[in-house]
């Protein structure tokens, strides 16, 4: 691992290398290296550092996972479009008009579809990841690769989808006139904070779900409840200012009240709360790829 | 030189109990909750999880180059040892080192996409596999000309017969190009022409210089491939040694001949054989025969419901898994393929076995409709056929080659004369 400068940094260096090794692990052995098999090594269980080298695999099960999802349907594709755009529609009628919730001075559905892109990618990258381990159960039982291809690929393969739905947001906004910001450049690096900590929740998830099944019966109503403790629906101006701040430690809060902002520059981006949320999704990340480390080598035999 | 595979005491127990398989949260939380004040209170200890191990302490070494079958019994440990091998299960204890890289086949056809051609699947399989996408591409027509499924590379493969789809599977496999190669039971699979180029390509790969570790319960497979062989029973490792040498072991121990077999009955059967029994001409039951002495197999069947087109049938099998021949009681008399009334019977037949080479012979029987379906169908007794002495083969002291032993006349016509 090219992590040298870090280890010269004093202690401090020394404590984020020591973390680092412990996500990513060792490298996987070079063609002629010897390979030793013992318990409780890392020979079975590689961390982060297998999907480098099984970057090729990582990319055809992405592929694959493209490929076929929309394989047998009459709509195909379209029903990426047709999801995000009746939720809209639907949320609208019923929060926008009925309710009459503010939206930070937008048109209510840009606001809620704004939100509702980046939450729909969180949300089905949780669900998607949770089976993924188990609905792959022949490959892990049968192939050796890095367990922990599996969730990613499934975060992966989503974001084809955002980015297919993000054509109803581009069509709603010149429909409505809203005109765009330069803030947009940041929404790539948003995109990749959602699946960073999608792929988080991920891994402690699909790896728990491996041992208790019951992870899947749980998911989709977390997802739900999730969905309502987060900006997607009203803005976060309307929890007031107090305690506000608390929606943040729900580490979707800041991606969503950031995305909009960034698009639309229709107010500052908090970047305090987004802080905060980075944070919170950065220590979900490190401990699920911790456990999944520490699990991965168990999955062939319970799966 | 150092070995390219040292396995040392390496061990695999596995937890057996119901919990080990579907564990739910909230009993391990509730038991979590509730063991330590059971403790207290009774004084019990935690209470321990059935567990079994599939492999005990097996140690051996595997030199580059080494072509070796591994053989046993089902349940003997094999596939745990080669799950071990391909690092997708730890070993319990033990260590293992390997000196290249490796890639295992312990199935044909995981991670196909039914949904994927056969082309998208020769890409997705290949990387599963371990192969790079260049490695794929530049071996793509090779293994397309192996698969013979050119007309159907952009058919997605649940529209392929079971044929082709492990043809497909296989030829893909086949193209690997490791250090070492573990496959387990992979010619299980395919109709005989498959397997026979199978097994040749597996030839070819050996030949290659390359290492391989191979299961297999075809011994056929195992003679003609292995030039080593290890034998596991019940998880631990018997003997190590030459392929012929393992197979001879590997017989005696696992197939002790039977000459009587009782089958539990199962009403929900149509028809079913329920016992058999091999006796000779005096009707005692016997297991050693010599040749020329005809075996008698005795089948008792019920049949429960009224059937016709039905017929009994017996095949005789060596140890090898070859066929030798299969006889059924409607091929003398086809008045039985008629309607057949429930109830139990019992019938005989005589094998011939005259011209067959000495050795030991497996019968299946089995009950069904021919070309329609298999009602029931078991392996049954076995037998060993003896030298009788007074044939030429006993003076060369060794089994000839074959499946028969035929003694056939030989004339010459010319002795001694300089002229031929």
């Amino acid at each position: 691992m090219r992590l040298l400068p870090l280890t010269r940094g004093g202690r401090e260096g020394q404590i984020i290398f020591f973390l680092l090794k412990g996500i990513i692990g060792k490298t996987i052995m070079d063609e002629r290296d010897e390979l030793i098999i013992e318990p409780g090594k890392s020979s079975v269980s590689t961390g982060l550092g297998g999907l480098w080298r099984y970057r090729e695999l990582l990319y055809f099960l992405v592929w694959r996972d493209v490929k076929v999802k929309y394989k047998q349907t009459a709509l195909g594709v379209a029903w990426a479009v047709l999801q995000p755009a009746l939720a809209m529609i639907i949320f609208s009628v019923l929060f926008g008009r009925l309710a009459n919730l503010p939206s930070d001075g937008l048109p209510y559905p840009v606001f809620v579809l704004a939100g509702l892109l980046p939450w729909n990618y969180f949300a089905s990258v949780l669900g998607l990841s949770t089976l993924s381990l188990v609905a792959n159960a022949n490959l892990i039982s049968k192939i050796y690769f890095p367990r922990v291809i599996i969730p990613v690929s499934s975060a992966s393969a989503a974001l084809i989808d955002l980015v297919i739905a993000s054509l109803v947001l581009v069509v709603m906004m010149i429909w409505y006139g809203t005109p765009i910001s330069a803030g947009v450049v940041l929404i790539p690096v948003l995109v990749l904070l959602t699946m960073m900590t999608a792929v988080g929740f991920g891994a402690w998830l699909s790896a728990l779900n491996v041992r208790y099944r019951d992870i899947q019966y749980a998911v989709p109503f977390l997802i739900q409840v999730w969905m309502f403790a987060t900006p997607v629906i009203y803005p976060r101006s309307l929890l007031g200012e107090e305690w506000g701040w608390l929606v943040y430690l729900n580490p979707m809060s800041g991606v969503i009240e950031a995305f909009r902002p960034a698009l639309f520059g229709n107010r500052e981006i908090p970047w305090g709360g987004l802080a905060i949320s980075i944070s919170v999704g950065l220590f979900v990340f490190i401990t699920g790829m911790a456990y999944f480390r520490k699990v991965e080598r168990h999955f062939a035999d319970i799966i | 030189m150092k070995p390219i595979i040292s396995i040392q005491g390496v061990s695999k127990r596995y937890s057996i109990g119901e919990k080990a398989f579907y564990g739910s949260l909230r009993e391990e939380v509730m038991d979590a909750l509730s063991s330590p004040l059971r403790r207290v209170l009774k004084g019990e200890a935690r209470r321990e999880e059935p567990t079994v191990w599939a492999i005990k302490d097996v140690s051996f070494d595997v030199n580059e180059g080494d072509i070796v079958g591994i053989v046993g019994r089902n349940g003997a440990g094999k596939s745990t040892l080669l799950k071990i091998l391909s690092r997708i299960t730890e070993p319990t204890e033990g260590r293992i080192t390997m000196r290249g890289r490796i890639a295992s086949l312990l199935e044909v056809g995981t991670g196909f996409h039914p949904e994927l051609t056969g082309r998208e699947n020769i890409f997705l399989n290949g990387a599963l596999l371990g192969m790079t996408a260049k490695e794929i591409k530049a071996k793509f027509d090779e293994i397309v000309a192996f698969s013979e499924i050119e007309k159907f590379l952009d058919t997605p493969v649940k529209r392929y017969s079971s044929g082709m789809y492990v043809r497909l599977a296989f030829a893909v496999a086949a193209h690997l190009e490791p250090e070492i190669l573990v496959i387990d039971e992979v010619l299980a699979v395919g109709d005989a022409v498959f397997q026979k180029k199978c097994l040749g390509k597996m030839g070819e790969v050996a030949k290659g210089g390359r290492t391989v570790l191979f299961v297999s319960h075809n011994m056929g497979a195992v003679r003609q491939l292995c030039t080593k062989a290890v034998l596991l029973a019940s998880g631990k490792l018997v003997e190590t040694g030459t392929t012929d040498g393992i197979i001879q072991l590997y017989m005696a121990s696992a197939y002790r001949n039977a000459a009587s077999i009782k089958f539990e009955t199962h009403e929900g059967k149509r028809a079913q054989i329920t016992g058999v029994r091999l006796l000779d001409k005096d009707e005692n039951e016997k297991t050693d025969f010599t040749s020329g002495e005809d075996p008698i197999v005795e089948i008792s069947f019920v049949i429960r419901e009224r059937l016709s087109g039905l017929h009994v049938a017996c095949i005789l099998t060596t140890f090898d898994g070859v066929h030798v021949f299969s006889t059924a009681d409607t091929d003398t008399d086809s008045g039985l393929f008629n309607e057949r009334l429930p109830g139990a019977y019992c019938v005989q037949v005589k094998l011939p076995t005259n011209s067959l080479n000495v050795g030991q012979y497996t019968i299946s029987v089995g009950i069904g409709i021919p070309g329609v379906e298999s009602i029931d169908r078991n392996d049954t007794v076995s037998f060993t056929l003896h030298d009788t002495g007074d044939f030429g083969t006993m003076k060369e002291g060794a089994r000839r080659k074959g499946l028969l032993l035929m003694q056939i006349p030989w004339k010459y016509v010319a002795i001694g004369d300089k002229d031929v």
